[in-house]
């Protein structure tokens, strides 16, 4: 998740336009801008809506469906913590509660120094490892409350 | 200078997420500091996963396992002399004769973690592309005659015939028709999917392209989930390896016949492991449930016959090509045919893949192979087939795994994932959940599962909060008869299933009193 910061007008046009011919080509797209930007910017809906042939409603509305889409930037990094079934039974919501207790910081939102955005996600296909999470594209397995003080502490430093 | 001792350590996601590459780096160190030559292969994960990240070394009497291996164990394994095998406290013996692996039937999964998964060299060795080789020797409708005399059933949680759906599609004329994967692998507990595109990622590309021949379809897309970015990279690898080697492209091994495959990311939708909604997130829309009929198979990607079937269900098609239907179908029970990869998670000890013939007891499952609960404490709960089905208590442990003998017990088998859970666990938080989880996903297309979610979480809220429990227990029964007839798909059909189990086999957790209310 090397996303640069800002959004830039002419790249998104460029990977819109390099985008538009496949078949099915919304969500590959919409992939693609996030990768690049980390969110997707209001301003894009227009582009993508004429590009394809589609009405901005439609665009608006694929964007909103998924939850991987995001409409405003994310964290520096970003932590999905899993909280399906598996995960529940290897205590995640303990680790939940262990984020919004030490160090106040709530899932679904970013902190307010935007380093660090926590994301609920439901299932990463590592249950026999549960708890798991995801840190910035990297698999993490058994994680436990020590794991999640050091992703906290001020300063950034490389996990376990 | 002798020949460099072959070393494995896997980059499975899940090897990697408790530190394989870590050991793998370490090994490499230790080795050129001690001038030892090796060679570390990187293969698949065993499914062993207690054991990752877990270490092979291979001497004249096979694989010698160690595991699970940290990065400071590195230099004590050398100075053990692993690399023959030597005694060390975290030697298994042969990574074959362990008895979790040992008592399994793999057939589907016989290559994973052994081989290289991204070599063709090293999976024609392990017996690939025997299938495909004999599929384009034979008529399309003689391979869908195989199949369908195997007793194959999608693998994905529905059960149907893969057979009787190719045969739909491969009578049903089109200028283009589609090899559907359905790679979204969505239910908690289950991993089959994900350690199969990693592990031995040819093998489900071998499948889909008999699958092609199978149906007359000369293009397939792998829908796979976001979630996967490590099994995103290996297929996309495995794909150009494969059209390198000539097995996809515009002539599948000069038969002059074309299969293309493509990799298609999902974005966060449990919905679109729905094969309708899957099709139109694949179209590039929303992942809205359709109406049946018309079936995919007649009416399926941008309109034309589709074959749609999930990675585990396309992946066993090889094995059934090379060594034939009847040997498939000697596996198994009932009208259940062939091997079910289980997943064994949640709070248990020893959790991963164990791909059996079909009638291996929960019981058997879970203490034989798990080892019991991880926390060690009483085991309470445990849900089989992902999130829509049912939590069983201990009572009903000797139920064989089998998708008509818990059909009998109303659950189902699902995806073959089994969660654990412990005597911490409370089901009626777990009902309230089943119905959270359907109202977050819910594509909103039907009312009864759109608005049925919403107010399931609320009634089951009610009830562990104190309030008027006859009457809503009342209205809870009501709306799980109305979700399960009324339900346009399996999501809102199938939420029911754990709400029922739980209020069926765990009444008191809804019924005891309790100090707070609940979060949220």
């Amino acid at each position: 998740m090397a996303a640069e910061t800002g959004w830039k007008p002419d790249a998104a046009q460029a990977i819109i336009e390099a985008g538009k011919s496949a078949p099915g080509a919304l969500l590959p797209i919409l992939h693609a801008l996030q990768d690049a930007f980390g969110y997707i910017d209001r301003s894009a809906v227009p582009v993508i809506a004429e590009a394809l042939n589609l009405s901005r409603a439609e665009v608006h509305g694929v964007i909103t469906f998924y939850h991987d889409f995001r409409a405003a930037p994310p964290g520096e990094r970003v932590l999905k913590l899993c909280r399906a079934e598996s995960c529940q039974a290897m205590g995640c919501e303990t680790l939940v509660a262990h984020l919004a207790a030490r160090h106040g910081i709530a899932v679904d939102a970013t902190t307010t120094d935007g380093r660090l955005t926590v994301e609920t996600v439901y299932c990463l296909g590592n249950c026999a490892l549960s708890p798991a999470a995801m840190l910035d594209g990297e698999l993490l397995g058994r994680v436990d409350a020590a794991l999640l003080d050091d992703l906290c502490r001020p300063q950034p430093g490389s996990v376990s | 200078m002798s020949a460099p001792t072959r070393i494995f350590v896997p980059r499975d996601a899940a090897a990697l997420s408790v530190g394989a590459e870590r050991v793998a780096a370490a090994l490499a160190t230790e080795a050129e500091r001690r001038g030892v030559p090796i060679e570390i292969v990187r293969n698949g994960s065993r499914g062993l996963f207690w054991l990752e990240p877990l270490v092979e070394v291979e001497t004249a009497a096979g694989r010698i396992a160690y595991g699970p291996v940290k990065p400071a164990d590195v230099a004590a394994l050398f100075a053990a002399d692993f690399l023959h095998g030597g005694a060390h406290a975290l030697a298994l013996g042969l990574t074959e004769d362990i008895s979790y692996l040992k008592n399994q039937e793999r057939l589907t999964f016989a290559r994973c973690g052994v081989i290289d998964p991204l070599s063709v060299a090293d999976y024609r060795a392990h017996g690939g592309f025997a299938g495909l080789e004999r599929a384009l020797g034979v008529a399309p409708a003689e391979i869908v005659r195989e199949v369908t005399s195997s007793g194959l059933r999608g693998r994905g949680g529905a059960g149907f015939p893969t057979g009787i759906k190719w045969k739909t599609v491969l009578d049903t004329p089109a200028e283009q028709k589609y090899i559907v994967c359905n790679a979204d692998e969505g239910d908690s507990g289950t991993f089959a999917d994900r350690l199969l595109m990693e592990g031995d990622p040819l093998c489900l590309i071998e499948g889909m392209t008999i699958a092609g021949l199978a149906v007359g379809a000369s293009e397939g897309f792998i829908y796979l989930r976001s979630e996967y970015p490590h099994a995103h990279r290996v297929l996309n690898a495995a794909i150009a390896v494969a059209e390198a080697a000539g097995y996809l492209g515009a002539s599948v091994c000069g038969s002059g016949r074309a299969f293309r495959l493509e990799v298609r990311l999902g974005a966060g939708a449990y919905i679109c492991g729905e094969e309708t909604a899957l099709l139109d997130s694949l179209e590039g829309k929303r992942g809205v449930v359709r109406a049946k009929p018309p079936l995919p198979a007649i009416s399926g990607l941008f309109g034309q016959p589709t074959v749609i079937n999930n990675v585990i269900s396309l992946a066993s098609v090889p094995w059934i090509m090379a060594h034939g239907a009847a040997a498939y179908a000697a596996f198994g029970m009932g009208r259940s045919r062939g091997t079910l990869p289980i997943q064994l998670a949640g709070n248990v000890k020893r959790g991963g893949l164990i791909e059996k013939a079909f009638g291996l007891t929960l019981r058997q499952l879970i203490e034989d192979y798990g080892g019991g609960t991880a926390s060690g404490r009483p085991l309470r709960a445990v849900q089989v087939g992902g999130p829509l089905g049912a939590y069983f208590p201990e009572s009903l442990l000797d139920t064989p795994l089998d998708y008509e003998a818990f059909l009998a017990v109303k659950g189902m088998l699902g995806h073959g994932g089994v969660v654990v859970f412990d005597d911490t666990v409370d089901l009626a938080e777990q009902a309230r959940f089943a119905f959270h989880f359907c109202a977050v996903e819910s594509c909103g297309k039907c009312t009864p599962c759109r608005i049925g979610a919403v107010r399931g979480r609320e009634t089951v809220e009610r009830i562990i909060a104190g309030i008027e429990r006859p009457k809503n227990f009342a209205v809870l029964d009501d709306l799980c008869t109305l979700m399960t007839d009324a339900s346009l798909c399996a999501l809102g059909g199938l939420t029911p299933i754990p709400v029922v189990s739980a209020l069926t086999h765990f009444r008191q957790d809804f019924e005891r009193a309790r100090p707070v209310p609940p979060a949220e």
